[in-house]
């Protein structure tokens, strides 16, 4: 079953990770920090070896965002996200795993899950079975 | 001239025969397994053209035994040979013949690779991904495309199903007595999982999943021939191969899930009922029971009606009342309240599901609403039934099935969804 982890994060200080660059993160003590990055690192190792992540990708500040609305045929390009919000999507995990509470776990050692939130949403597949 | 698709044929079935002999003789599963997948490759581009040779075992083998060679010459190699040789399987059982195993010629080491294929050690999908490439032949990236993933991702779980093979310290050779029933359970689910994997593909863009039934079928008849008499391995061939026929009917055109009460019947397939009927009347007269054989006898008695108003659901469900005492299972539960609404009334299934409801496995379940909506339906109650309908389309992760379930909460009264009144769309 795949699903996808969705990251959320505070604009104010974008940068790649999230969890070194947002605020209550730079105010923690640099051993804290590399902990962080360590445990970061051993999981993605982790999911890697096992064969259950199949993809990721980090996105750009929302900043660069634009946002195309169709009204009567007419497209309309404006600058900035569709919905004003307080945390913006980070990027994205694609794993695909045993069981949803596999996904959550591998969602709660995300280190952003700290400061902002992870989402876990379950990808809809072709197959389907008779009813 | 043998055809690309006799060669493709004849290498798969070879595979496990080749893979056995190498490692009897190296003694190293992961390189082996390795060296007998590029032996398949070369023979799969050079066979269609020179011919295939008279001896295609030994033309593999020798190629695949070059290639170890060459492999285990390497500096790096022969440190990690090195480094293997304290934990070693002392040589002789290396080369002890499987107790099973016919003539040193021409031995079967198909039964043996499965359970290390399968070995207790790997997660599923690892047991899933290393049972086709070793057993079935299929390269790493027809697997992944079968699974949906990027070649990459399937690779890993190879090599992480062989280093875990391997960390067990598990041997090539047939596990010891007492474990034989769970080795062989535990094969036997491999198995039925990529059947399921294959057979819930609808069609259409789908085709490489397909293959995965045909392949599960394959894989299942060679466990079935060297083990006629297990009930359960011939339960579990009749199971697939009485599904499977109703493959041509159960997508509409559109991909559309046809539900088993709506399929053209004049569409299943005759052969594979006629065969998936004989063997599993067969285990069920002569060996012990089991889900698998009683899943496969469901699956005959629905196969048996020419219509589905002949369906013969008190047999059913007497089946479904033996399965849940064998294998009880929240599944089974739900089958077992459908067959007692066609029995008793769609009241009395609804009742069997009061119990799911607070059941943590299943509340959050589609299958559950799902079942609920068809039984209110049943019942009259268009009202619940639409409820349970929409609820049912919005837990289901798979597109057909909540395509399936709107166009059933459609056809209800108050079922059609219309735009707000306002104009917005």
């Amino acid at each position: 079953m795949k699903y996808m982890l969705l990251i959320y994060g505070n604009p104010e200080n974008w940068g790649h990770p999230m969890f070194l660059n947002v605020p209550e993160s730079l105010a923690l003590p640099a051993a804290e920090r590399a902990g962080m990055t360590a445990r970061f690192e051993e999981l993605i190792k982790e999911i890697t070896e096992s064969g259950e992540l199949v993809g990721a990708e980090p996105l750009a500040d929302p900043l660069n965002t634009r946002t195309v609305r169709v009204r009567g045929g007419v497209a309309a390009t404006t600058d900035g996200p569709f919905v004003e919000a307080k945390e913006q999507l980070a990027g994205y995990f694609v794993v695909d795993c045993e069981s949803p509470g596999r996904a959550a776990e591998i969602a709660a050692r995300l280190p952003d899950a700290r400061f902002a939130a992870v989402e876990v949403r379950p990808v809809m597949g072709p197959s389907g079975q008779e009813m | 001239m043998t055809t690309g698709a006799g060669v493709e044929d004849l290498l798969r079935r070879l595979a496990p025969r080749v893979l056995g002999a190498l490692v009897r003789r190296f003694g190293n599963f992961e390189t082996a397994e390795d060296a007998m997948q590029e032996a398949l490759l070369a023979a799969a581009t050079r066979w269609p053209v020179d011919g295939t040779p008279v001896d295609p075992r030994g033309w593999l083998i020798t190629v695949a035994s070059r290639r170890m060679a060459d492999q285990l010459r390497s500096e790096g190699a022969r440190r990690r040979r090195e480094e293997e040789a304290a934990s070693r399987t002392p040589p002789d059982d290396l080369l002890a013949p499987a107790a099973d195993a016919g003539g040193p010629r021409d031995r079967d080491d198909t039964l043996t690779l499965l359970t290390l294929c399968c070995h207790p050690a790997l997660t599923p999908a690892s047991q899933i991904a290393l049972t086709l490439r070793a057993v079935g032949g299929l390269s790493t990236a027809q697997i992944a495309r079968a699974f949906l993933v990027p070649e990459a991702t399937m690779a890993q779980r190879v090599s992480r199903a062989k280093q875990r093979v391997r960390a067990a310290g598990a041997r090539f050779r047939p596990p010891p007595e007492h474990e034989r029933g769970d080795r062989l359970r535990a094969v036997l689910h491999v198995l039925y999982l990529i059947f399921t994997e294959g057979h819930t593909a609808t069609s259409g863009p789908d085709l490489h999943r397909g293959e995965l039934t045909a392949e599960a079928i394959r894989l299942a008849r060679a466990v079935h021939r060297r083990l006629p008499g297990d009930g359960e391995v011939a339960g579990l061939l009749a199971l697939m191969l009485l599904t499977d026929a109703r493959r041509p009917a159960r997508t509409g055109p559109d991909g559309a899930l046809v539900p088993l009460a709506e399929q053209d019947r004049g569409r299943w397939h005759r052969e594979s009922v006629d065969e998936g009927v004989a063997l599993v009347a067969r285990a069920l007269d002569r060996t012990p029971l089991g889900p698998y054989q009683l899943q496969a006898a469901i699956a005959a008695v629905h196969a048996e009606a020419a219509r589905a108003e002949d369906t013969d659901w008190p047999q059913i469900l007497a089946l479904y009342g033996l399965l849940e005492r064998l294998a009880p299972n929240p599944m089974v539960t739900l089958n077992h309240a459908v067959a007692v609404a066609m029995v008793r009334g769609p009241r009395a299934g609804l009742d069997l599901l009061v119990p799911l409801g607070s059941d943590d496995r299943m509340s959050g379940h589609h299958r559950l609403h799902a079942v609920r909506a068809h039984l209110l339906e049943m019942a009259g109650d268009h009202r619940g039934a639409l409820g349970s309908y929409r609820t049912a389309a919005r837990l289901t992760t798979s597109i057909p099935e909540q395509r399936y379930l709107r166009s059933r909460a459609r056809r209800l009264p108050g079922g059609v969804l219309r735009p707000p009144p306002d104009g917005r769309t």
